[in-house]
């Protein structure tokens, strides 16, 4: 067993490395990735190591960059695109929700699609507008998507080398203000579409993902401080969801509170409250609470912190769960 | 505004008369080599290209198909093109591309599933060299660039000179029309493929109307003209000539095999058809436009040109036999087609069913098992 410390975007970094050293037909494209290493230096070396024909520094044209790679995935390759920031996928779109996502289906099983569309995601850096989206429940609602979101550097590593592995195409959401929390990376990997209890508790339930994680773990720690034990999930996979634990906790602590950084409306915490009661109606002893991004377009850097759920607000929501 | 149509020189090896014409100031290398047998084949494919469309169009009039987007006029565009693909090649058509679909070898009864409703794609795009039918304007092109890329990747674009190999190098071919040249993803897959140099040809069946809307609306240059400033060569053909078509794509596709790069051309044709059998011409166009166009039918010349070489009338009637047959089979196997079973989409979403999948599959069957009569106890 050995283990070593990393970053976040190092332990991408790390991922990526083994993958294409792992299959030839891995290649990393999109804006930067190649001379620069990425805006976020999550592709550093890459292209030193592996040359330009391995890791191409594309033209800037994101719709380009995910059609190309369709058209790549005929040939046998497995290209790993990077959309630059979250804010930019939108001219993508199109060639995701219907290329491909579909031409699986399409194709009755005939084509697969083994592309993985990296996006640094959320808010927290101070950004200027386009830079801090969430736009991850427009891809989980996507059918013939996968979407799944790292938390930490052990996740980062190993998730990144399965998506790559997976002949269905993954949405990678990388949680971009938490790419320089360092974390051990160890020698097993969690199955890609697990989720995982990170905590256990018995008074109520946090469920998150990504970015969000972090924030939960210290409303946790907070809450032990005041003789409040929560239960902690990263639900890691969020298309498909894997809410088998989940509801196991629930089951246990009649409690449920759903967090991320997105909006409220349609976000992933609506799809989860809706699964828990439909599952466990009768061992809810509260309504399920939220506790997201507001309804309103990502705010001036100046007010996010107002606008992203802390743990302050995490603590509320745990309140008046507790209080009701 | 000005009619970019009549703009820019029109290459063009056959007339409408029937006659063959050198064109004048042409790239040399741009010629058909074809004997007689071999423009009789042609012809031979033009004829039963139409009579798949006329097949399938009256299979819709009938109720047997949904929709169907007839290629009538666009015969010699779609024969000529996807005759000088080689075997190792690939196209990315759109959803008319039924002349390219024949060309390829694909069972024409295969191209009715989608248009009848009861599959979305029908043909396996690495067996054939053919992917499946594009409905969204333009995206297919950013695959063919993608597709050309990997070529590159693969070794197998400019390889068979260096190597003293021959039909080894591959090209890959994009179909789209004049309307998807305003698209996004078409430009882009321009600016693309120009930077890689990717082995790809761009062919735009330029058919005059983006369901009603005119050329005009979409550019104020000839299309092909748009070429020069993403960085590579734009040729523009007569479409209906279908031994320009095929010497011209020839031309292009050797090029890029060689690793020389991408070329668009503009086949100027018209689509002497509705665009779907949806749709209704006379609202947007004269029939005097239309019957213009029928002078310059991609058919009658070539059968004008046989003829006047000594082709015998055994040949046609010959063909008009295989072009009944041909029906035929297109009627039986539409009529045949079951419709699909909805529970078999949950396991095509993805590589390997999800559990939330799997899920979904049994709520769906578990319903309609209610529906079932009570077995006796």
């Amino acid at each position: 067993m050995s283990t070593r410390t990393l970053s976040i975007a190092k332990a991408v970094n790390a991922g990526l490395r083994a993958a294409m050293e792992h299959d030839e037909k891995v290649l990393v494209m999109g804006e930067d990735v190649g001379r620069l290493g990425g805006v976020f230096r999550v592709t550093d070396g890459l292209q030193k190591d592996f040359g330009e024909h391995r890791v191409i520094d594309t033209p800037l044209g994101e719709s380009g960059i995910v059609g190309a790679a369709v058209g790549l995935t005929f040939r046998g390759y497995r290209p790993v695109v990077e959309i630059q920031f979250d804010g930019f996928v939108y001219p993508a779109y199109d060639q995701i929700v219907s290329q491909v996502a579909r031409l699986h289906a399409r194709s009755g099983g005939l084509v697969t699609m083994p592309v993985v569309i990296r996006i640094p995601f959320g808010g927290g850096i101070g950004a200027v507008e386009h830079h801090s989206e969430s736009p991850e429940a427009q891809f989980a609602l996507t059918a013939g998507l996968k979407v799944v979101s790292p938390s930490n550097a052990h996740d980062a590593f190993w998730m990144i080398q399965q998506a790559v592995a997976s002949d269905d195409p993954i949405v990678f959401m990388e949680p971009k203000r938490r790419y320089w929390e360092n974390g051990e990376v160890g020698d097993e990997p969690h199955p890609l579409h697990a989720s995982r209890v990170l905590r256990r508790g018995s008074h109520a339930t946090l469920v998150t993902y990504g970015p969000m994680v972090r924030t939960c773990l210290d409303a946790a720690q907070a809450a032990a401080a005041d003789g409040i034990q929560l239960d902690v999930i990263d639900l890691r996979t969020l298309s498909p969801l894997d809410l088998v634990p989940v509801l196991e906790s629930v089951r246990r602590t009649g409690r449920l509170v759903v967090v991320h950084e997105a909006a409220r409306t349609l976000g992933l915490a609506a799809e989860v409250a809706t699964r828990v009661q439909e599952e466990c109606f009768h061992s809810l002893e509260a309504p399920v609470l939220r506790v997201t991004g507001y309804d309103v377009p990502y705010p001036p850097s100046r007010v996010e912190e107002e606008y992203l759920p802390d743990l302050d607000r995490v603590l509320d929501a745990v309140d008046r769960s507790l209080a009701f | 505004m000005s009619d970019p149509a009549v703009h820019a020189p029109v290459l063009q090896l056959l007339t409408p008369e029937g006659e063959r014409s050198a064109s004048a100031g042409q790239d040399p290398a741009i010629r058909f080599d074809g004997d007689d047998d071999t423009v009789r084949a042609l012809y031979r494919d033009l004829l039963l290209v139409r009579r798949i469309d006329t097949e399938a169009h009256a299979l819709q009039r009938h109720g047997e198909l949904g929709l169907w987007a007839p290629c009538l006029g666009q015969e010699a565009a779609q024969v000529g093109s996807g005759r000088a693909l080689s075997p190792q090649d690939f196209a990315f058509p759109t959803y008319r591309e039924h002349g390219v679909a024949w060309c390829r070898g694909i069972d024409p009864a295969r191209l009715l599933g989608l248009f009848r409703g009861v599959e979305l794609g029908g043909w396996d795009p690495a067996e054939t060299g053919f992917g499946l039918y594009s409905i969204v304007i333009g995206a297919q092109t950013l695959h063919a660039v993608g597709y050309g890329l990997g070529l590159t990747m693969d070794g197998v674009v400019g390889h068979d000179a260096a190597a003293g190999t021959e039909g080894t190098d591959a090209a890959v071919i994009a179909y789209f029309g004049d309307g998807a040249t305003s698209q996004g993803d078409v430009n882009e897959a321009f600016v693309w493929a120009a930077s890689f140099q990717a082995p790809v040809v761009f062919f735009c069946q330029n058919n005059q109307y983006a369901i009603s809307v005119p050329l005009e609306r979409q550019t104020r240059v000839p299309l092909a003209q748009r070429a020069q400033g993403f960085g590579f060569p734009g040729v523009r053909v007569d479409g209906n000539d279908v031994l320009a078509v095929q010497a011209v794509t020839e031309w292009a596709l050797d090029r890029a095999r060689s690793g020389q790069g991408p070329v668009l051309i503009e086949a100027v044709t018209f689509r002497m058809g509705a665009h779907t059998t949806s749709d209704d011409p006379s609202r947007y166009r004269e029939q005097a436009e239309t019957d213009e166009w029928k002078a310059k039918d991609p058919l009658l010349r070539v059968e004008r040109y046989l003829r006047s070489v000594g082709t015998d009338d055994a040949f046609f009637t010959d063909l008009d036999a295989d072009a009944e047959a041909l029906g035929e089979h297109l009627r039986s196997v539409c009529r045949a087609m079951p419709d699909p079973d909805l529970a078999a989409m949950f396991d095509v979403v993805h590589a390997e069913i999800t559990p939330e999948l799997a899920a979904q599959k049994a709520e769906l069957l578990a319903y309609r098992a209610g529906f079932e009569p009570e077995v006796a106890r």
